[in-house]
């Protein structure tokens, strides 16, 4: 090799929303930097200004088309505080909680079948025609079979609770406005038993290829790193809907705990980067060189004292008893965490449906106005916070969204720089195959990089000239 | 038929209609729907939208306004005329900022419901304006979104006539004129949440917003969520 070289993955696939990785490598082919980039530019943070506060749970579910949900809520939550609403009605409560549980799971399942399962059936250095979900279908037609199904099932949840499969308008500041009727309750219920049966054999799937591949995992763009979720207040339980802030660090001691969300800012500070749209939240105890961390269905495995279901409790401990460390850090080991909480939320599903909460009809409560509201909530692919001010006239002034993506920024170079330097470093051919361990180990972290990209009025433009040989030549920054 | 009554046809369905009624007016008593934005029940006629436009023996006409007439042929529910209807409509979705995905009228909207009814399915032909008008949030009760409006007047009529206030009025020529309130904002106006000109009957669209009602009615409960504009009584 006589010149360096960059190489690029553009775009990144089998994951939601757009960006690139690079990697930079030396005439030796050696390793300088990789980086996962985000291209692509959304700014709600800026033009929900203005809008009317009940609009907001609306308009900024369209940050995403896979865990909408998520943000839905998130914004309800938000809005709740703003027309001082602190505890919503039973039926108003766990109707959004059914409608999450029925997100999380649709969402696990998508990708954990559609996106990831690929690579783990076929090899990360398959053949490339043969990473996708149609080669899963063509290979083992019942699996593929059995995730198409589940993953009706989660969205039908959502169709019954939000109006729509996708985008619906369930949740409204202070509460709901639907219950659920009692035929759509016992059509999900005929269906239960088979989707606890699916989900268990999926976590098994799940949990054999962590253990067989228990060695190569460990070293594979993982690194101890710290952990933050929601816990349910009190006993520290896995909580996906409501709770308080945990941050533990990679030996499982407390960095924060059970700090009440709306307090979020008080622990968090948002760096902004030059070449990324994304922004790099860090823990401001630590400071931002070393204030990383990470979140989703592993960070959450690690946070979470306890299960309150029983399955997913029995796999929560047999999850930890397989590792002699405090903290499990492999990040494919997220797969089997997903795996856990798909099975936690046929669990909870199951619960509230049996609840009869969820026909009554008291969905709205009301409350003295508020001027400043954040909402936290654990989406599928970790912790979401949404932060509003809201003027007098109920119009937004102010928006922070800190969505999950986000929250894994650093962890998601991190863990690439990690794979670039063990399997890509100083190699005479790169193939396609040692590329995509790069996109599997982004893959494993489920980013959702359109819903991460709100650097409005940060984001510096750079511009640099190089000659034939690579050579910079010029540069010109415009500074925000 | 009374004595002074007399017959005419829409479409060829012979219809009775009395001296003084309008084309629209006969048309829905006989239970033929013609195509509407402008007009409402209870609100005097303008002739504006154009949606209700018929052929009246060969010539084009507003339903709304144009009386009726002995031996009148009128064509109603023709490709010519909802083609020439559904640019009516493309063009007021591309003059505002119509975004039914997060738009509390979205399901009530009567300009979402008649672009449905008229089948307005392809990419926009037109280049749209997108205004950019602050909302007007003063009011406590009531709130304006003007990027919305679809210049209708029906705000207008009702204020005036029903109301007596004359709270909302028409400003700017040609492109540029719009709606707008009779005052500094909507809260140094006399509008009351009460206004017939501010209920949900009068405001086609969502532009006039009823606050903290957004949401409220679920998706299936909607005006439009199981039938197509004009066809209510066949519903169900």
């Amino acid at each position: 090799m006589d010149k360096p070289r960059i190489l690029e993955i553009d775009p990144v696939t089998r994951v939601e929303g757009h960006g690139k990785v690079t990697v930079h490598l030396d005439r030796q082919g050696n390793v300088n930097e990789a980086r996962l980039h985000i291209v692509e530019f959304r700014g709600f943070e800026r033009f929900i200004q203005g809008r009317l506060l009940w609009e907001v749970p609306v308009i900024v579910q369209r940050l995403c088309g896979i865990c909408p949900v998520s943000h839905h809520l998130c914004a309800a939550k938000a809005m709740d505080r703003i027309v001082g609403v602190d505890q919503l009605t039973p039926t108003a409560e766990k109707m959004r909680r059914l409608m999450h549980y029925g997100q999380v799971m649709q969402s696990h399942v998508l990708h954990f079948f559609h996106l990831s399962a690929p690579d783990i059936l076929f090899g990360f250095g398959s053949p490339a025609e043969k990473r996708n979900v149609f080669e899963i279908i063509r290979q083992n037609p019942e699996l593929g079979h059995r995730a198409v199904l589940m993953r009706k099932y989660g969205q039908e949840i959502i169709e019954a609770t939000a109006g729509k499969k996708i985008h619906g308008t369930g949740a409204i500041p202070g509460g709901i406005n639907r219950n659920l009727s009692t035929e759509r309750r016992d059509q999900f219920l005929a269906q239960i038993d088979e989707m606890q049966d699916w989900a268990l054999e999926a976590l098994a799937l799940a949990r054999d290829y962590c253990l067989r591949e228990k060695d190569f995992i460990a070293k594979f763009g993982g690194q101890p790193s710290n952990y933050m979720s929601l816990v349910r207040p009190g006993d520290g339980a896995l909580d996906l809907y409501d709770g308080n802030l945990r941050m533990l660090d990679a030996r499982g001691e407390a960095i924060f705990d059970q700090v009440d969300d709306s307090r979020y800012h008080e622990y968090l500070t948002e760096d902004v980067r030059r070449w990324s749209y994304m922004k790099f939240p860090y823990i401001n105890s630590i400071g931002a060189d070393d204030g990383w961390y990470r979140v989703g269905p592993l960070a959450r495995m690690n946070t979470a004292d306890l299960i309150d279901t029983p399955l997913a409790a029995k796999a929560h401990e047999d999850l930890h008893a397989a590792f002699d460390t405090p903290l499990i850090h492999g990040v494919l080991d997220n797969h089997w965490a997903r795996m856990i909480e798909v099975v936690h939320c046929v669990e909870k599903i199951r619960e509230l449906l049996n609840d009869p909460d969820l026909q009554g009809t008291d969905l709205v409560v009301k409350g003295e106005r508020r001027h400043e509201g954040v909402g936290v909530i654990e989406a599928p692919r970790g912790n979401l916070i949404h932060h509003y001010k809201v003027d007098e006239n109920d119009q937004v002034t102010f928006c922070n969204l800190i969505v999950s993506t986000t929250h894994n920024n650093e962890a998601m170079n991190r863990s690439i720089r990690d794979v670039a330097n063990k399997h890509i470093s100083g190699q005479e051919v790169i193939t396609e195959g040692m590329m995509n361990h790069l996109e599997v180990a982004i893959r494993a972290y489920d980013p959702c990089l359109s819903c991460a990209t709100h650097a409005l009025g940060q984001m510096p433009l750079k511009v640099e000239l190089f000659d034939s040989n690579d050579v910079l030549i010029d540069s010109a920054l415009q500074s925000p | 038929m009374s004595g002074d009554s007399f017959t005419f046809t829409i479409d060829g369905v012979e219809v009775t209609a009395t001296p003084g009624q309008t084309i629209m007016e006969a048309a829905d008593a006989a239970g033929i729907y013609i195509p509407r934005l402008c007009d409402v029940e209870g609100l005097r006629h303008q002739g504006g939208c154009r949606v209700c436009t018929v052929k009246a023996s060969g010539r084009s006409a507003a339903a709304c306004t144009q009386p009726a007439a002995p031996d009148l042929v009128v064509d109603n529910e023709t490709d010519h005329l909802n083609t020439m209807r559904r640019h009516l409509v493309e063009m007021l979705f591309q003059e505002g900022n119509h975004l039914c995905p997060v738009c509390e009228a979205s399901g009530n909207c009567e300009l979402q419901a008649m672009a449905y009814r008229l089948e307005m399915v392809e990419p926009f032909r037109f280049p749209g304006l997108e205004p950019c008008r602050p909302v007007d949030a003063s009011h406590p009760d009531i709130a304006l979104d003007t990027n919305r409006c679809i210049s209708c007047g029906r705000c207008i009529r009702a204020s005036a006539d029903v109301d007596g206030k004359g709270i909302f009025g028409y400003v700017g020529r040609g492109i540029h004129r719009r709606v707008a309130v009779n005052g500094s904002d909507l809260a140094h106006t006399d509008a009351d949440i009460n206004d017939h000109a501010v209920s949900r009957q009068v405001c086609p669209v969502g532009c006039i917003i009823r606050k903290r009602e957004g949401f409220s009615i679920p998706i299936g409960e909607r005006e439009y969520d199981h039938g197509l504009i004009g066809d209510e009584g066949d519903s169900e």
